[in-house]
């Protein structure tokens, strides 16, 4: 019997969503001695819910199953999204898979490639150190970067975070990283001199793969299918290690394929009292219909990343006194530039997808500042700038496009083995009106209303881009690029239509859309992440971020999941110091 | 509801197949190295049990460990139903296309052409368990040696091939 069975419960906490926020909280739950269910709407493909909890051995190399037949969910058929760039273009412009995380246990940590940085001092004092820009909501975040330096060093730990530190523009740390650096890719160090002639500044990016056996898990072993793809010999740590860990208490039950969709509160709606799901486990009834169960508990953790945690509380008309559920929706804006060089470089078909990172943009120098300046903008930040490899055959031979010219183009791998990327996820500055929300004509398959997107980036995303694109074209070139290009995720401009990836952000950091702050007029959670209008409901996810910085946002979302579930046990990490 | 393809309808789809992916001295066309039969398990992926849709894993065997991308994975019950009605529609789909294929393979719709074209690329470059890529003759072509588990490069691979 589970802990909290005892009082009238199911348990101390119910925790929706299995992904690295949901997984953290799980984890940090468990550790303190509460019981919890965690429900997680995908299938099972990660690891036996029986001691030892083994890997199931489902993930392999193989490109058809991860990218062209929904794996890891979700189908689109059954959980359609929408899009549109704004009300112009009337209910939605695209309806299917709009920037679609992983629905499965693990959720998006299980095929992410998984960059782990910190954000930076200054990244949770926006507006005090840099000021408000028109159009946008620059907000402090409500916690600062040293209230959260335990928690980041507790979830490096978790996870197992490999890195080193020699990044100029990292924040302080209190210590060093679990693990040395694995491999570096060999176009990675061809890009990174270029990026150093050019006066940048690359280092070997923080990942969440072991480049050493950590915790039981082995060292990676550079098999090449890592972005989009579940590890096969369990290399990654995101977020297994933390499933494992909480389940290894005995107080987790994991239950899969249960999709929360209705969260039960007191008649005052002042408290949660649990949740009901549909058991997707079982085939429909001659209705076409899952049955629905009932879960009760004392806590309740929304960790459905930030896309589904706000669907959920608008379908309930919960936690939105302040109308701010689903808006400041913020990705990373992309810029994408490639460069074609004569040699092959390997990089699509070994080592991690990523392996160097460079951060220059972020801050920005006279050049940036003089940008800002003749948009009018009164400053701008960029990204990281990842400096990775491209894609698998398959999709390379959907790029190559049909015709006679295909088995030559192939061959010389063009947009493969011989392309090198660097991708910019720039800081997307908030906007009340870029939100998820309901479609008022799209239903999923159990005839709930799909979440849309509504989303149009700020001129700040613009003019970042089009500033730093030709500097990191020029790198390229010096690299030894044959022939270079930039575009954008989401595309803009007259061709936007024709993008390969998509009218759509296709980054999959995705934030905002619950935001934290100290008013309940104007953010949906408290600094502690407790929804201000149910204090027993805790979001556990990136939907809480303030401001998007230019950092992949997992670290920090599984850092607050962290601070947030210790904080409930009254079991809080003690400040921290730079060593 | 027919599943799967009559053999005039195997031989338009190699032929389609063909000219959409040709192959060359060095290269095989798509339907000559299994297109056809890619798309066959596709559309009587449900005569399987499990269905033939998501291989198993974790490695093929082909570079250690146990051959396990025979061992086909479960689909949840509303998995079941999203692939019926899928392959359903890809059946209806391809009888309708290639039936109505002229001799010069000319009567086609940019809808069938890119349904085709997808399926012709995913089975020359993707996994031979899949039906497609025969003696792995799509891989081979582009110098690419397909699933790397459980053996992967050493770091000296990856930082100096
Ligand atoms: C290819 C790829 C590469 C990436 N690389 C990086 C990177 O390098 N660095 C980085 O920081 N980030 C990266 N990301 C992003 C990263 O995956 C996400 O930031 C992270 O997974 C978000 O974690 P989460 O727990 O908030 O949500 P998710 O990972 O989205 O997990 C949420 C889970 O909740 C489940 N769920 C949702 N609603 C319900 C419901 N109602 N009932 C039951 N279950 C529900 C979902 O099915 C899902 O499994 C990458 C993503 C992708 C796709
Ligand atoms: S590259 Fe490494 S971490 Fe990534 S999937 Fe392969 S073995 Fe796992």
């Amino acid at each position: 019997m589970m802990h909290g069975a005892v009082d009238g419960v199911d348990a101390d906490a119910i925790i929706i969503g299995s992904g690295p926020g949901g997984a953290a909280v799980a984890h940090a739950l468990t550790q303190a001695g509460w019981s919890v269910i965690l429900l997680e709407k995908g299938q099972n493909h990660l690891l036996s819910l029986q001691a030892p909890f083994a890997p199931l051995g489902h993930f392999s190399n193989d490109e058809i199953k991860f990218t062209q037949r929904h794996f890891l969910g979700p189908d689109p058929l059954l959980e359609p999204r929408t899009f549109r760039r704004s009300s112009e273009d009337g209910d939605h412009l695209l309806t299917g898979e709009v920037n679609n995380l992983p629905s499965t246990l693990g959720g998006g940590g299980v095929h992410a490639d998984g960059k782990l940085s910190r954000f930076r001092e200054i990244d949770f004092q926006l507006r005090s150190e840099l000021g408000p820009v028109e159009g946008a909501d620059i907000a402090d975040w409500p916690l600062s970067y040293a209230d959260l330096e335990p928690y980041y060093a507790e979830a490096e730990k978790l996870v197992g975070v490999a890195g080193e530190e020699t990044n100029p523009f990292a924040a302080w740390r209190s210590g060093p990283f679990p693990m040395p650096p694995g491999a570096d890719m060999f176009g990675a160090q061809m890009s990174s001199a270029a990026a150093e002639r050019a006066g940048l500044h690359p280092y070997r990016a923080p990942t969440g793969v072991n480049s050493v056996e950590y915790q039981g898990r082995p060292a990676c072993n550079n098999c090449g299918f890592c972005a989009f793809y579940g590890c096969p010999i369990e290399a990654k740590g995101d977020p297994v290690s933390m499933l494992r860990a909480a389940l290894a208490t005995g107080r987790c039950q994991i239950i899969p394929l249960a999709y929360a969709t209705e969260i039960t509160t007191d008649p005052a709606k002042n408290r949660a009292t649990g949740v009901r799901y549909l058991d997707l486990s079982v085939a429909p009834n001659t209705q076409g219909e899952a049955p629905v169960r009932e879960l009760r508990a004392h806590h309740l953790v929304l960790a459905g990343g930030a896309f589904e945690t706000p669907r959920l509380l608008l379908r309930n008309e919960l936690g939105n006194s302040s109308g701010r559920v689903g808006r400041h929706l913020m990705f990373h804006f992309q810029t994408l530039v490639v460069g074609a060089f004569r040699e092959r470089l390997w990089g699509a078909s070994r080592g991690r997808s990523v392996t160097h990172l460079h951060d220059d943009h972020i801050d920005g120098d006279q050049a940036s500042r003089a940008a800002a300046q003749a948009a009018g903008l009164p400053w701008i930040r960029g990204g990281i700038v990842e400096h990775g490899s491209s894609t698998g055959p398959v999709n390379e031979a959907l790029l190559q496009g049909a015709g006679a010219h295909h088995p030559l183009a192939m061959r010389n791998s063009e947009l493969r083995e011989r392309l090198w990327v660097f991708t910019m996820q720039g800081e997307d500055l908030s906007q009340q009106t870029n939100r998820v929300d309901l479609d008022p004509t799209v239903r999923d398959a159990w005839g709930l209303p799909a979440g849309r997107v509504t989303y149009q980036p700020h001129q700040h995303e613009l003019v970042t881009s089009n500033h730093v694109a030709p500097i990191l074209e020029g790198v390229l070139r010096d690299a030894g690029a044959v022939w270079t290009a930039a575009s954008t995720s989401p595309p803009v401009g007259d061709h936007a239509g024709t993008s390969p990836l998509g009218l759509a952000p296709a980054t999959y950091h995705i934030m905002g859309t619950a935001k934290m702050g100290f008013d309940p007029l104007n953010s949906v959670v408290d600094p502690t992440g407790r929804l201000w209008d149910l204090p027993n409901v805790i979001i556990a996810d990136s939907s809480v971020f303030p401001t998007s910085a230019g950092y992949g946002p997992t670290l920090t979302l599984v850092a607050l999941a962290t601070r947030a579930a210790r904080l409930l046990t009254g079991n809080p990490l003690a400040q921290s110091q730079p060593t | 509801m027919q599943t799967g393809l009559t053999p005039t309808q195997t031989l338009s789809l190699i032929a389609l197949m063909n000219k959409l992916v040709p192959g060359d001295d060095l290269s095989p066309a798509a339907g000559d190295s299994g297109g056809a039969e890619y798309v066959n398990m596709l559309l009587t992926a449900f005569d399987y049990d499990p269905p033939h849709i998501w291989a198993g894993g974790p490695f093929s065997g082909r570079h250690g460990g146990a051959a396990s991308f025979e061992n086909w994975l479960e689909l949840g019950p509303w998995e079941i139903l999203a692939w019926k009605s899928r392959i359903e529609d890809l059946n209806n789909q391809y009888h309708a296309g290639l039936d109505s294929l002229g001799p010069e393979l000319a009567e086609i719709s940019d809808e069938f052409r890119e349904l085709v074209f997808t399926h012709a690329c995913e089975a020359l470059y993707g996994d031979p368990v899949y039906g497609g890529n025969r003696e792995m003759s799509g891989w081979l072509a582009i110098d690419y040696r397909g699933d790397s588990q459980p053996s992967g490069y050493s770091d000296q691979e990856v930082s100096a091939p």
